[in-house]
């Protein structure tokens, strides 16, 4: 360590006598360096800050979609959407949509991952199974969800029926629609969690639960805390944060089997973004809901790279 | 605290034989190792009797008891793994901590915010801060009890594994090959605290290593395995000279024992390199293998003679690797004098004392020798 210090210092010493020719050299380097990062830079102004500059900026504009002019009006777009009692429904339904969704997901997820992973063949079989909805077309199995959730010939009514239970029109009741998206919505997510969990766990050194098991942790439960919820930390944390963000975008199942009804009972965000702006043509409108809809996800990144940050990292 | 016994355990794998039936019985209070060249079963021993490997056949009693059907957690046996196996998310003091809390708080006492609730708690977890505190005390690691094991050295997380097999005082511990992650310098000094640790302890160690150097300078007694058997054990001074198989003879000591051509004549005698040595043994006429440890070779009078090949001065002692003519065979020969290292590519002679030979058949198998004269004689006659 005072080697260390030493030889440092002396290397210092010298160089403050060419300081001069040292900051000449230095500015040069810093224009290489800002030309080396300009392409960088400027893709991601063109591909991803410039549209979001544009979206906040449109939100303070009354532009409709194909109108050859718009003016500025401030922040009243922002007062329309907070008086508008639709957004505060799509709001509260996004809401508790991502309430349910995201444990929902995560915990069946880390389930089947266990399971998967403690069973000793077919693995690959189950996890493939699993996957299939995360490669599927979300639009394609929404029909094949609309026809299980069918009031008379679907499938998930006719078990009902046969166990003696009352049947639902799932999808054309209040009290029920946006329960049977979020179902739909668990059904998704489960298998993208369970592969992230899966490596997660392929990943925890066998020799810890060795070690557990010597140092009296007897049963399944007990490894469970003691050794796979901790290494897990990380995965868990990006599995909550992507499947929050995933739920916050919820859209195509609502689209293709409720269209936000019966009587705005399923409406969330991203839904009356859409109607506002392609359907009514209120660009300007549209952003500001956008821009709502950016602060939750945002809010969820940093806290994500907060929890990231306080060491959920092991070596 | 306790004694170990295995009797006629078998272990495959996939089909491959990896213990070819063990018997072996660990005394109360011993330091054993297992020692054997990688792949000879010595870990998978180990993990048959902590219980995290299960054998296909044979049985394992600790204390008389047979614990077969019991599983590794109610063994009550210690045991410290080659990573270390601390839990990363945890502080010293926590890893430390696991096996007590496993044990003396229920399940519902360990729950993460109800448990802290409940009227017993407080008092046992006061226990056991005593208890760990007292391990860290004695183990030197007191002030690394906050630290998560990502900030600990190699050999402080050795101590906190160690610590964490201590604090419950188990009926034996296992070692699994534990300083082989550790550099060479340190692997010496946690060698000489590890027997000491043995020596306050007076409790049952069985140590795993591929390193005959630890065997050699811990244990009170050394098993040495080769291919899923074990072929001899004794304190380490029997095994050192008096191997009775020349794999274990080849095994232990460093550098490696020499092993010469020899030839048992009719009459009993023994010829080594063509020369007559003055001793006798019983078994039939015919080839044999001649072993001779480096130390016990005579540089400078005797009967034999080879070229200098290659010099390893070490300060204290030195290393002659001599080339021997005609047979094709290289030798180490350890002098004690550094200041007399001859010169390289020189012709020097050489010779050993009778009583420095050790015979193996041509299946490896030990043959006893009767000197022929009981003083020591150092020149053998001349053909």
């Amino acid at each position: 360590m005072s080697d260390g210090s030493m030889t440092i210092g002396a290397a210092i010493a010298p160089a403050g006598a060419t300081k001069r020719t040292v900051q000449a050299h230095g500015s040069r380097r810093t224009y290489s360096a800002y030309a080396l990062v300009t392409p960088a830079a400027v893709l991601m102004l063109i591909m991803l800050l410039g549209p979001l500059a544009g979206v906040i900026a449109l939100s303070f504009t009354d532009y409709q979609l194909g109108a050859p002019h718009f003016s500025w009006i401030g922040l009243s777009n922002y007062q329309d959407l907070f008086a508008d009692k639709v957004f505060w429904t799509a709001l509260r339904n996004t809401l508790a949509y991502v309430v349910i969704v995201v444990p929902g997901a995560v915990i069946a997820g880390l389930a089947i991952a266990l399971l998967i992973q403690s069973g000793t063949s077919l693995r690959s079989l189950y996890r493939t199974i699993y996957f299939l909805p995360v490669m599927a077309t979300l639009i394609a199995m929404a029909v094949v969800w609309e026809f299980m959730l069918h009031p008379q010939f679907g499938l998930v009514n006719g078990m009902l029926r046969g166990a003696g239970l009352p049947a639902f029109s799932w999808l054309q009741d209040r009290s029920t629609a946006l329960y049977a998206l979020c179902a739909i919505g668990i059904w998704q997510a489960v298998g993208f969690n369970m592969v992230l969990f899966l490596a997660g766990l392929v990943s925890i050194p066998k020799q810890l639960y060795e070690a557990a098991e010597i140092d009296g942790a007897s049963s399944g439960w007990a490894r469970f805390r003691l050794v796979t919820w901790p290494m897990l930390g990380p995965v868990t944390t990006f599995v909550v944060v992507i499947s929050g963000i995933r739920s916050f975008q919820v859209f195509d199942t609502v689209h293709v089997l409720t269209k936000g009804g019966p009587s705005k009972s399923t409406e969330v965000l991203i839904h009356t973004m859409y109607t506002e702006g392609f359907e009514f043509f209120r660009s300007g409108y549209a952003a500001a809901i956008t821009v709502v809809f950016l602060v939750f996800v945002l809010l969820l990144t940093l806290i994500k790279s907060r929890l990231a940050d306080r060491g959920v990292h092991y070596t | 605290m306790a004694q170990i016994e295995l009797s006629a355990i078998r272990k495959s794998f996939d089909g491959t034989d990896v213990l070819k039936g063990i018997d072996f019985r660990i005394e109360d209070g011993e330091f054993i190792s297992l020692v054997g060249p990688s792949g000879c079963g010595k870990s998978t021993l180990l993990r048959i009797i902590a219980g995290l490997e299960p054998q296909n056949s044979g049985q394992v009693h600790i204390d008389g008891r047979p614990v077969d059907a019991i599983r590794p957690s109610a063994r009550n046996l210690a045991m410290v793994f080659q990573s270390y196996a601390l839990y990363p998310h945890l502080s010293t003091f926590d890893n430390i901590a696991v096996p007590l809390r496993m044990r003396r708080l229920s399940a519902i006492e360990r729950l993460p915010l109800l448990g802290k609730l409940l009227p017993g708690r407080r008092a046992k977890e006061r226990h056991i801060r005593a208890d760990v505190e007292g391990i860290a005390e004695q183990l030197d690691i007191s002030p690394l009890l906050r630290r998560k094991p990502g900030q600990l050295s190699g050999g402080q997380r050795q101590r906190v594994a160690v610590g964490r097999a201590m604090v419950r005082e188990p009926l034996a511990f296992l070692f699994d090959e534990p300083l082989s992650n550790l550099d060479a310098k340190l692997r010496v000094h946690m060698r000489a605290e590890l027997a000491e640790l043995h020596r306050r302890l007076k409790a049952t160690f069985v140590y795993v290593t591929h390193d005959q150097a630890e065997a050699m300078t811990m244990s009170s007694r050394i098993a040495v395995m080769m291919g899923g058997e074990l072929i001899q054990a004794g304190t380490p001074a029997e095994i050192y000279n008096d191997p009775r198989d020349i794999r274990v003879a080849e095994f232990i000591g460093s550098p490696k024992i020499n092993v010469l051509p020899g030839r048992i004549r009719k009459d009993g005698g023994l010829d080594v390199l063509g020369t007559a040595v003055k001793l006798s043994c019983q078994a039939a006429a015919g080839e044999c293998r001649v072993g001779v440890r480096p130390e016990r070779i005579d540089l400078g009078a005797g009967p034999f003679s080879g070229t200098v090949v290659h010099l390893e001065n070490l300060g204290a002692e030195a290393f002659v690797h001599l080339a021997i003519e005609g047979a094709g065979l290289r030798l180490i020969a350890r002098l004690a004098d550094v200041r007399q290292l001859p010169a390289m590519a020189s012709s020097i002679t050489f010779g050993f004392a009778p009583d420095a030979v050790r015979i193996f058949d041509p299946a490896g198998k030990r043959i006893e020798i009767r000197l022929e004269q009981p003083e020591r004689v150092r020149e053998p006659a001349h053909v």
